[in-house]
């Protein structure tokens, strides 16, 4: 029963989710996140998780977080995460992710929907009793797009935990509710039949299997509801109403091979053996490998039989006999083929993969086990999990082993870079400081005549901005009157007084120009300014294109030799679970092939049987006409 | 002689169906390897985060890195064949879509097609857009935009429509 609400809810999410979990609709501002999303949106778990996980660390390391892109995609980021980790079918993870959303500082309607989540896992998980704790943990506002499906799951927890009044109630609200035509009514019915509630429930299953829909899922829904009722009321002894509730049943849907089986079994129940063979002439033509096809192998000539046409049965038998003969063949060879790892190999054919329905496509490749036998086996809850978690270990598997070649290439770029750049780096360096002393030494007279002319501006001191000629000129007068100093007779004379004049005109020249000069020389200083200025990002941009080269070379290998460790022990381990995880698979695979072919034997004995008896019964038959004749 | 063989057959057929049909499995412990299956899932995640660490430092140093991300703008109904991204006249990329990418594209998805490593200062980024509108027509766009590489790392954006094709720069 559990798994039967399981499957349903996975029908039901499948209706009602796209991607699994990704809600976010519009292109978020951080591209980043947006790189994530794209991922998701494309169903690559893995990618759209590492992605998302390294934005949302950088983010947590941020010294201002509130300037970042992600900020105003924060919630969303951290609830996605989740999402993705539930859908990569990490649930401790997912789960985690999700109750740290809940027990955060959120609001009512973000917690709810956390809520829903988490229950919804739980119960996907096959715990009942986890999930009803958590929903019961619902308060308050719940958002619009999921109270419905809210409501739905808290009943199908219900009736989990066994408590079909309850989910009765629930579910009787929701019958009207969009998106869950079909499902609401038959969960009802069902939680009806089992509260006791017999004839309410059944009038809910037949109202279910009168649905008018285009949906397949709804169509499908409401064939189920139509099987369940007819053997219920085939239970009950009602054959004229299991008759007509098998016959609504589609000819094409999933249910209808069974239907079909019943729609016979009413029809002989009924004493109309002539009915049944209609439906059943059309099941048995049909894929050999359904069960209920192979019942009504048995069941046809069975009619003929009751029909008292003991020829046509024991004919009937014989075809019956020899398919089963076939299909007992072809289960062992199954058998067989899986047990020689052929299976397991085949499910990672990354070709077969392309396909949707690649399970099927299966049995086209040649040695691989007959995959019809296994489709009920494949829908179920464990070997689909299992069937991911392999394919997921697979997948892993690629990864680590590209990751350990590209390990390879990282150390064989890191020595070139090391063979390039370390006999290059002395001379660089060498240079680098010569010119480094240079440039310290110009910005430092750069900042002295900074700083004198500061001064002058409250100081003025015209002689600092004597041209060199004009120094050069004063200082040969003064050498000139020291000479004629040494001579003088200490009168002074015309030569003095030349001297005098000259040094006026000196003096005059450099008083007068002062203030021009002053400008000028401001001037010059804001336009050494200028490429004194672009030095210290011409000094840093080499500091930076240093580090840079050596950097892309030197501390790499501490980390490569760490995750060369950690890649070895998860290939390791993955090779280990693969192992495990295929052997029970193949176990499974296994058992569902030897039940059928149990089955079938039991069919062939019940077969071979008949079919002596009705030989037996023809020839009798015969010989009573012969006699009458 | 022959009774003994028979005997020993029949005892390993015995044997053989009981292995067949001796080993189940149970919930628990499909419950148990979906545990361990999760840990490792978790390990390779982190192996990952770390490779993609080490990859982009020593590949794509942040003083020479720059990304270019394309998204669609948003209410576009053409569909994209291809884009190519040129840098200063040489194609780093370019891209086929699958249908897979394109709607992840139109869900709001953003793709980093390419990431590579320039100097700092200013570089020509040519985007080309071939694509069907929804009425089946093809058409083929070209924009040009200058790129100011700083010292962190570039981020280029590129918003893709119809009518034109739009640059951020980050």
């Amino acid at each position: 029963m559990f798994r039967l609400l399981v499957l349903l809810t996975y029908l039901l999410c499948a209706v009602s989710a796209t991607a699994a979990g990704v809600n976010t609709p519009k292109k978020p501002a951080d591209p980043f996140f947006g790189e994530a999303l794209y991922y998701a949106y494309q169903e690559e778990w893995f990618a759209a998780i590492a992605r998302l996980d390294t934005e949302l660390g950088q983010f947590y390391e941020l010294d201002e977080p509130e300037l970042d892109s992600l900020f105003h995609h924060l919630g969303e980021a951290e609830f996605d995460v989740g999402d993705f980790e539930l859908a990569y079918r990490m649930h401790h993870r997912g789960g985690r992710a999700i109750k740290a959303v809940i027990e955060g500082n959120v609001g009512e309607e973000v917690r709810n929907a956390a809520i829903f989540r988490l229950a919804r896992i739980f119960f996907q998980k096959e715990q009942p009793g986890n999930a009803l704790l958590t929903v019961e943990r619902v308060s308050g506002t719940v958002p619009e797009k999921i109270r419905d499906d809210l409501a739905f799951l808290r009943a199908q927890i219900l009736m989990a935990n066994g408590d079909f009044p309850g989910a009765a109630a629930i579910l009787a609200e929701l019958r009207e509710a969009g998106g869950l035509e079909g499902f609401a009514s038959y969960n009802l019915g069902i939680a009806l039949i089992r509260s006791g509630k017999i004839a309410e429930g059944r009038r809910y299953l037949d109202l279910t299997g009168r649905i008018v829909s285009d949906e397949p899922v709804v169509q499908a829904i409401r064939d189920k509801a139509n099987l369940v009722l007819g053997y219920k009321l085939m239970e009950e002894n009602d054959f004229e109403g299991a008759k007509e509730v098998f016959d609504r049943v589609r000819l094409s849907g999933p249910f209808s091979n069974r239907a079909l089986l019943g729609s016979g079994w009413a029809d002989i129940s009924r004493g109309d053996f002539e009915k049944s063979l209609t439906p059943w002439s059309i099941l048995i033509e049909r894929e050999i490998t359904d069960p209920a096809v192979q019942e009504g192998m048995l069941a046809v000539p069975y009619a003929y039989g009751k029909l008292g046409m003991f020829s046509n049965a024991a004919i009937r038998y014989g075809e019956a006999l020899a398919s089963f003969n076939s299909e007992i063949d072809k289960l062992g060879a199954s058998i067989r083929s899986i047990r020689e790892g052929k299976f397991l190999r085949a499910l990672v054919r990354e070709e077969v993969k392309q396909d949707a329905d690649w399970v099927v496509k299966l049995r086209e490749l040649p040695e691989t086990p007959e995959t019809y036998y296994l489709l009920n086996l494949m829908s179920s809850h464990s070997f689909q999990e299992s069937l991911k978690n392999y394919l997921d270990l697979d997948e892993l598997r690629r990864k680590l082993e590209v990751w350990d070649r590209d390990l390879n290439a990282f150390e064989e770029i890191i020595a070139l870079r090391e063979a390039y750049y370390t006999p290059l780096l002395p001379e660089i360096d060498d240079k680098f400081r010569r010119l480094d002393s240079k440039m310290r030494l110009r910005l430092e007279q750069r900042d002295n005549i900074g700083n004198r002319l500061r001064a002058m501006l409250v100081a003025p001191r015209p002689d600092y901005l004597a041209t060199m000629e004009e120094r050069l000129f004063g200082e040969r007068i003064v050498r000139l009157e020291q000479i004629m100093a040494t001579r003088s007779t200490g009168e002074p004379g015309e030569l003095t007084e030349r001297f005098g004049r000259l040094r006026g005109v000196l003096d005059w020249n450099i008083y007068s120009q002062y203030d021009q000069r002053f400008t000028e020389a401001h001037q010059s200083l804001r336009d050494l300014n200028l490429v004194a200025d672009l030095l210290p990002a011409q000094y840093f941009s080499f500091v930076r294109t240093r580090q840079g080269a050596v950097q892309s070379y030197q501390g790499y290998d501490d980390t490569i030799r760490r995750l060369r460790i950690r890649i070895k022990a998860a290939k390791g381990e993955v090779r280990e679970l693969m192992a495990r995880q295929g052997h029970m698979l193949e176990v499974m695979a296994l058992n569902e092939l030897t039940g059928r072919r149990t089955r079938l034997e039991e069919f062939q004995v019940k077969a071979r049987f008949a079919m002596a008896d009705s030989y037996d019964r023809a020839i009798g038959a015969q010989g009573r006409k012969g006699e009458g004749q | 002689m022959l009774r003994v063989i028979a005997i020993l057959v029949t005892i390993l057929v015995l044997i053989l169906s009981y292995s067949a049909h001796a080993e189940e499995v149970s919930r628990a412990q499909v419950k148990g390897l979906d545990e361990q299956v999760q840990e490792i899932k978790s390990d390779v995640l982190a192996i990952a985060a770390e490779l993609n660490e080490l990859e982009e430092k020593l590949l794509y140093p942040s003083h020479t890195q720059v990304a270019v991300f394309v998204s669609l703008a948003e209410g576009e109904e053409f569909s994209v064949d291809s884009v190519g991204i040129s840098l200063n006249g040489e194609e780093v990329i370019h891209h086929l879509y699958t249908f897979k990418e394109l709607e992840a594209l139109r869900r709001g998805g953003v793709q980093r097609i390419y990431t590579g490593n320039i100097r700092t200062g200013a570089h020509q980024l040519e985007a080309t857009l071939i694509g069907r509108s929804a009425g089946g027509t093809d058409f083929r766009t070209t924009e040009n935009f200058t790129i100011q590489k700083e010292a962190g790392p570039g981020i280029v954006e590129i918003i893709l429509a119809q009518r034109a094709i739009t640059f951020k720069d980050r």
